[in-house]
């Protein structure tokens, strides 16, 4: 936030450089869906460029993003500690918020194109099958990390009262990790990778805060 | 155990015309009851064909079984071939559904051979043309119910498993057959990782592999059977989850013991040892009351799943008095 005041308002260009890189990554991050979008007007085996599935193929695609866009924002921090490369800082809420909405696509294609609306058995999906039932309860954690997301907010909050809440991210990563290994039938690799780059982004904040507060145990 | 290495100038079997094609070969040429207009019997005449296109799907000679067709399971058209051989299971070859038709592109089915052990007259090491050319190959639409909750309707090219074990001659100690999937991760690349615990074992009930409508298959949609459905011969059991039809078979054991069965190693909790189509007994992780029929679309309303997939009148018998629940 300093550095915003240093080389703020004077310098027209950097404010420039600044608002044309946020709207480079948002397009980036709008990227994903494009190609959906695409794949599902391009014909292909069993109608669409979707595949045969497509109601799986939508599903797990949008899962998939929702849990990098997850993770990118939860490297924000590290990088910013190990590489001190603070401009990575400004593009933390919006990959915050893409995660927020690949989840809601994801959910939404469940409850639309899987389950055709049908609530009784969205409901006991969501009782009896644990995957389902974890999967849920970190797309509702991320409901308040996202209402509380706006600078009004953090005003509104208070800085620490933010933090604190905003901590539940901490929760809610292990908990889409294990949503999504416990969806795959046996033991795979893929799911381990991304509890694996999970692991390392909450291992690195915690070895970052006993590096620097040594004395506090 | 007799293996004979044949003569290089030898006629093997693979190239002689079985009887049955001969004898009505006019039959054959007009194409009644066959499937396809100038039929190669595949396997049978594999070695006239060139190299190349016997490698390109190769065209069976068939006769319809009457008592499993399209219409009899009241559809239009069965799943389009291309989304069949492209959206599968084959852990073998990878654990993504394009993975096995994308990985298996390399693999040489033949020559193939199928040791025959256990508690059976006619043990041995048996060629693939010896296992199949002394029956008539029948084609027969089924439903394949994945345990995923999606499902297919094949036109299986096989002969009935049931003919093969009573010439393989079973002893009064047979109370079940175990199959065994080809363990070789060169040729499957798919194993050299571990999903899921090598080789892919399944097993049957002596009874339920005696049914008619158990298959050794090795053709679909009147062609050879592609690599990534388990060539060259693979079983189809179609009241029964997907994963009980074993692929690339190179054992078939006679035991009087259960048999192991790879899911239910991997995870007792989710896949038993009968694995039987039911719709109110739901996996673990998902409901089993409904499927999607995969190639229908986007928007195409789920079919509701039938008991024993739409054959209890058939295979119902087998399990009277039996806990479906418990024996899931």
């Amino acid at each position: 936030m300093t550095q915003k005041s240093v080389s703020g308002a004077a310098s027209r260009p950097g404010n420039f450089r600044r608002a044309a890189s946020k709207v480079a990554v948002f397009i980036i991050c709008l990227m994903p869906l494009a190609w959906v979008i695409w794949l599902a007007f391009t014909p292909g085996v069993g109608g669409s460029g979707l595949g045969p599935n497509p109601q799986e193929f939508l599903n797990r695609f949008l899962g998939d993003w929702a849990l990098r866009f997850l993770l990118i924002a939860l490297a924000v921090t590290p990088i910013r500690m190990l590489l001190r490369w603070n401009w990575v800082f400004r593009f933390r809420r919006m990959l915050g918020l893409y995660a927020f909405f690949y989840v809601s696509l994801h959910l939404t294609s469940y409850v639309v194109l899987d389950k055709q609306f049908f609530w009784d058995e969205i409901w006991s999906d969501i009782v009896k099958r644990t995957f389902i039932t974890v999967g849920m309860a970190s797309f509702v954690m991320l409901i308040p990390l996202a209402v509380t997301s706006t600078a009004g907010m953090v005003k509104r909050l208070g800085a620490n009262r933010w933090r604190r809440l905003h901590q539940i991210v901490y929760l809610i990563a292990p908990l889409a990790c294990l949503h999504f290994f416990m969806m795959r039938k046996g033991v795979q690799l893929e799911p381990m990778i991304y509890a694996g780059i999970a692991t390392v982004l909450l291992m690195i904040r915690i070895w970052h805060r006993f590096r620097s507060r040594p004395g506090a145990g | 155990m007799l293996i004979r290495k044949p003569r290089s100038n030898e006629i093997r079997p693979s190239e002689i015309t079985p009887r049955h094609v001969f004898e009505n070969r006019r039959q054959f040429m007009t194409g009644v009851g066959m499937v396809g207009l100038g039929a190669i019997a595949g396997g049978s005449l594999g070695g006239l064909l060139a190299p190349e296109t016997a490698s390109a799907a190769t065209t069976l000679a068939t006769i319809k079984n009457d008592k499993y067709t399209l219409a009899g399971l009241g559809e239009a058209a069965p799943t389009d071939k291309v989304v069949a051989s492209t959206y599968n299971n084959f852990y073998e070859f990878g654990t993504g559904k394009g993975d096995p038709a994308d990985n298996s592109k390399d693999f040489q089915p033949l020559p193939w051979t199928v040791t025959v052990d256990g508690a059976v007259e006619n043990p041995g090491t048996y060629d693939f043309d010896d296992l199949i050319n002394p029956h008539q190959l029948e084609e027969r639409v089924y439903r394949f119910r994945c345990v995923e909750a999606w499902s297919m309707v094949v036109p299986w090219v096989g002969i009935s498993l049931g003919e093969v074990i009573r010439r393989l001659g079973p002893t009064s100690n047979a109370k079940y057959v175990a199959f065994e999937t080809l363990y070789d991760p060169e040729r499957m690349p798919g194993q050299n990782r571990s999903p899921i615990p090598w080789p892919y074992v399944e097993g049957l009930r002596m009874d339920e592999a005696m049914h008619d409508l158990s298959l050794l298959t090795v053709g679909m949609y009147g062609e050879v059977l592609p690599n990534q459905n388990g060539a060259p011969i693979r079983l189809i059991v179609p009241w029964k989850y997907g994963f009980k039809s074993i692929k690339s078979i190179v054992r078939i054991s006679f035991v009087e013991d259960q048999p192991p069965c790879t899911w239910n190693i991997a995870n007792a909790r989710e896949y038993g040892f009968y694995s039987n189509v039911n719709p109110e007994v739901d996996h673990p992780r998902w409901s089993q009351a409904k499927e999607r029929i995969v190639g229908t679309g986007i928007f195409a309303e789920r079919r509701k799943t039938e008991m024993l997939n739409g054959y209890a009148d058939q295979v119902g018998s087998l399990y009277d008095g039996m806990d479906m629940s418990k024996y899931y």
